[in-house]
């Protein structure tokens, strides 16, 4: 009975509601497949379903093309994610530290950077640097900017991860005769980290996402790279842009995937909840499941 | 300083345009969002698939890649609009796929008995949905739809990327005019504080107003 998405908004349905139902279901299934009809009418109507169109992928050295575009978004997401988590948890402990000009300043830093868009960031970067005679490949100024509003992110990440644990962790640490540090670091931290990885992980998911804006640069990522297929070949360019699309929502998607793997084990082994973390598309729905199974424990 | 007092006028249009971007497509993503969200949770299955379809695609899309393919791919299959409606469109589509998400969780988060009771007192799925159940869900969503929207308003920096004249490309037009980044880009920042910030409190005192007091 709990097979369905719904909960309990309709009770095991009788003879009528079932007709209804399936009723609905071929009025629904009906109304999609004209949908669909129409998507494909439209492409064909266009010449977008041609083969010559979608001849070039029959050629490996377009797809080896597409590859390295991939390979470079993922060069460059972990090259930022490994320095934002580096600067997040700088953040994070300098947020938390006792000292009050610390924490105000790492305070300041990352409610500014959480604040502005990504693309601001990355404009600013790229006009600021080569000014004072710093001229880096597009890489680097992709991965300074990612860097610069990451480690703000998973600085309140961080944050929260440790916050959510227990005081009575902390006392328990201290009662024990472990300073402050001590204590962060054999038991607040182990624990924190545990259950941010949800998190962490969604935060992957929407850097990679932010990567694709390095076309602007242009840093040879995905999509700079289908959108070159279609500057050599301007009738592919639609088709390269949705096979881009595809990629993405593969790896995307396989990612997810691994969030919530990731996320249920996590609740099953340690009956901890995720991180509530505030901010981001992903991490707000992510936040929102998670009240969502609070509150139904 | 002075590039910044000297171009208010810059900075004022591309802020108009922001504002209008993140408005228009917030209103439209809450409806996109609610409709997706019911037909998520459907007794129909083609609606279920067809709900889960459409958010796994647009939320697994990186916003370039989706706002470069509707404005430079789908002219090739005739859809053509001016690039203003276009943003709007892709942003309120790809805000939608996450507000939908949340509005989902807020549905499931109602309580059973609440679903049980309008059941036994003989509501409709709809009555059920529209007179018990989505007004509970909407006010225990407010803070995610909250960061929803001020995640939109950053994004609609990405229309700066296909030549959208609001902020950033405001910004970033104004430094190639005076090769002042860093005061032409901190007000661009500020302006962005300027929406987020008071955005924020007005949902926090939605959020207080509908909270539900247990």
């Amino acid at each position: 009975m709990s097979a369905r998405g719904g909960a309990v908004l309709y009770d095991a349905l009788g003879p009528r509601a079932r007709r209804r139902v399936l009723l609905g279901s071929i009025g629904a299934g009906v109304v999609l497949a004209l949908l669909v009809y129409v998507a494909l009418r439209r492409f064909a109507d266009n010449g977008q379903l041609d083969a010559e169109r979608w001849e070039l992928f029959t050629h490996g050295e377009v797809w080896r093309f597409l590859g390295e575009g991939l390979l470079n978004t993922l060069k460059a997401a972990a090259l930022a994610m490994g320095f934002a988590v580096i600067l997040g948890a700088v953040l994070a402990l300098g947020r938390l530290a006792r000292n009050k000009p610390t924490s105000w300043l790492t305070g300041g830093y990352v409610e500014t950077f959480r604040a502005v868009p990504l693309l601001l960031l990355i404009f600013f970067t790229a006009r600021l640097l080569p000014k004072y005679g710093i001229n880096l490949d597009a890489l680097w100024i992709l991965v300074i900017a990612l860097v610069v509003y990451n480690g703000a992110v998973l600085g309140e990440i961080f944050r929260a991860g440790i916050l959510s644990l227990d005081r009575g962790q902390t006392e328990a640490a201290y009662a024990i005769g472990l300073g402050y540090w001590s204590a962060m670091l054999y038991v607040v931290i182990p624990q924190a980290i545990r259950r941010m990885v949800p998190a962490l992980v969604s935060q992957l998911i929407t850097l990679l996402k932010d990567t694709s804006l390095g076309f602007v640069l242009p840093y040879e990522e995905l999509l700079r790279r289908a959108q070159i297929v279609g500057e050599v070949e301007p009738g592919s360019l639609l088709q390269g842009l949705l096979v881009a699309a595809a990629i993405y929502v593969a790896v995307n998607f396989s990612l997810s995937r691994l969030a919530r793997w990731l996320e249920v084990r996590q609740r099953r082994r340690y009956r901890a909840g995720a991180v509530e973390v505030s901010g981001i598309e992903d991490l707000a729905v992510l936040e929102a499941q998670s009240e969502a199974a609070a509150g139904r424990r | 300083m002075d590039v910044v007092t000297s171009n208010l006028d810059d900075y004022a249009s591309g802020f108009w345009v922001t504002i209008q971007l993140a408005l228009v497509s917030y209103a439209l993503a809450l409806v996109i969002g609610t409709v997706v969200a019911i037909m998520r949770v459907s007794p129909i299955a083609p609606a279920r698939a067809a709900g889960l379809a459409f958010v796994e695609t647009v939320r697994n899309t990186p916003l370039p890649v989706l706002i470069v393919l509707f404005v430079f791919g789908f002219p090739k299959i005739g859809i053509r609009y001016s690039l203003f409606v276009s943003a709007i469109i892709v942003f309120s589509a790809y805000t939608g796929a996450f507000v939908s998400e949340t509005i989902r969780s807020g549905i499931n988060s109602v309580s059973r008995g609440q679903a049980e009771a309008a059941r036994s007192i003989g509501l409709t799925f709809g009555q059920t949905l529209s007179q018990v159940v989505l007004p509970q869900a909407f006010r225990t969503v407010v803070p995610p739809l909250a960061n929803l929207f001020i995640a939109l308003t950053k994004n609609t920096s990405i229309a700066a990327a296909v030549a959208v004249a609001e902020l950033t490309y405001r910004a970033d037009q104004l430094n190639t005019a005076t090769a002042q980044p860093i005061p032409v880009f901190l007000g661009a920042g500020v302006a962005y504080l300027v929406l987020t910030l008071p955005a924020g409190f007005v949902f926090g005192a939605v959020e207080r107003r509908v909270a539900i007091k247990r």
